[in-house]
């Protein structure tokens, strides 16, 4: 599955395993995209959060 | 049958291996993304379709902390509880109950300015190892050789405007091999240990930071310290680290309460995930 990068356009390829959650991103310009909503038919995704100072295990 | 329900903010390996095995297992498994979730006093428990145990695995440590109290306050049984990650999100409070249920641990010492850090540094000497009191995958956490390095750090959080920047943690240098051992308790086990050996050029040990795995033998000495310093903080799912030090042995230095196990699943024998669902099960029908 691919999806057209929300800044810069070039295309991302989308594994067929990911899920709504994980984090796509663009091999041209680097932005981060969150998955938000996956069928068969089409890919939603939204600019993911930055890095927090708390993130992490 | 239990259900089971993994709150994330950001799936990562671990939350998704969980998600596929225990689908695989026939267990009802939701995902929930903690930032879709609101709550008010005025909530009831069944008013949320979270299942009958909640696996906390936000990335954010604020965000997991306080979404665990409202599930707490509701009713709801999480894993880990809200007081265990309160420590574990917290390297000072970690290592005070370390040091009160007398666990091995690295001396550590605390400041509460640039001054009295100062003070404190003529005391202990160099090196040192300066941490951020709430933070991880070795962000903020250097080795400090000399007064010109500890003055910049010190003035670089002055600046910071995250007030836990003015908090110094400060650690000794821990002579020990260019790795530590990252051990995953699952309630009353130890479910896998694994050495993480530095990348090149990195004193970190970090599989964030490109840290490599390698199977470590689970011996008594290490269990029993992992498990005690597990129980200290209130136990769960934890991620316990330790170093080996040259003359003292193992220390316990780090306890993570949203443990990460990518780099030790390539090479750990147990299946984590699994035992962490079949912990999960256990937990939901006390």
């Amino acid at each position: 599955m691919k999806k057209d990068c929300n800044d810069c356009g070039a295309e991302i390829k989308v594994p067929n395993d990911s899920m709504v959650g994980e984090i796509i991103t663009c091999p041209d310009c680097g932005a981060n995209f969150e998955i938000i909503e996956k069928s068969e038919q089409k890919i939603d995704v939204k600019p993911a959060e930055s890095i927090g100072e708390d993130w992490g295990q | 049958m239990a259900e089971l329900c993994i709150i994330y903010d950001k799936i990562r390996f671990e939350e998704k291996e969980l998600y596929d095995k225990a689908k695989k297992r026939g267990l009802d498994t939701r995902l929930i993304d903690a930032k879709s979730i609101s709550i008010g006093t005025n909530n009831k428990k069944n008013e949320f379709d979270l299942g009958d145990i909640i696996l906390q695995r936000s990335i954010s440590h604020y965000r997991g902390l306080y979404l665990t109290a409202c599930l707490e306050f509701l009713g709801f049984l999480a894993i880990n509880s809200f007081k265990v990650g309160e420590i574990c999100g917290n390297k000072l409070l970690t290592s005070i109950k370390l040091a009160k249920e007398n666990i091995p641990t690295p001396t550590t010492h605390f400041a509460f300015s640039s001054e009295s850090l100062s003070n404190l540094i003529r005391k202990t000497g160099f090196p040192i190892v300066v941490k951020p009191i709430v933070g991880s995958w070795g962000r903020g956490v250097f080795p400090l050789r000399d007064s010109e390095t500890a003055n910049m750090i010190a003035e670089l959080r002055e600046e910071d405007d995250n007030p836990l920047s003015r908090i110094y943690y400060i650690q000794e240098m821990i002579k020990r091999p260019p790795r530590d051992l990252r051990c995953i308790v699952v309630g009353d086990r130890v479910a896998a240990a694994v050495y993480r050996y530095s990348a090149d050029k990195e004193w970190r040990t970090n599989v964030s930071r490109g840290g490599r795995t390698e199977e470590a033998c689970i011996t008594k000495e290490l269990e029993d310290i992992t498990l005690k310093a597990a129980n200290a903080v209130g136990g769960g799912v934890l991620g316990v680290d330790l170093m080996e030090d040259d003359v003292r042995g193992l220390l316990v230095h780090e306890i993570n309460s949203t443990v990460e196990f990518h780099g030790a699943s390539k090479v750990a024998k147990t299946d984590i995930a699994n035992t962490i669902i079949d912990y999960s099960i256990d937990a939901a029908k006390k």
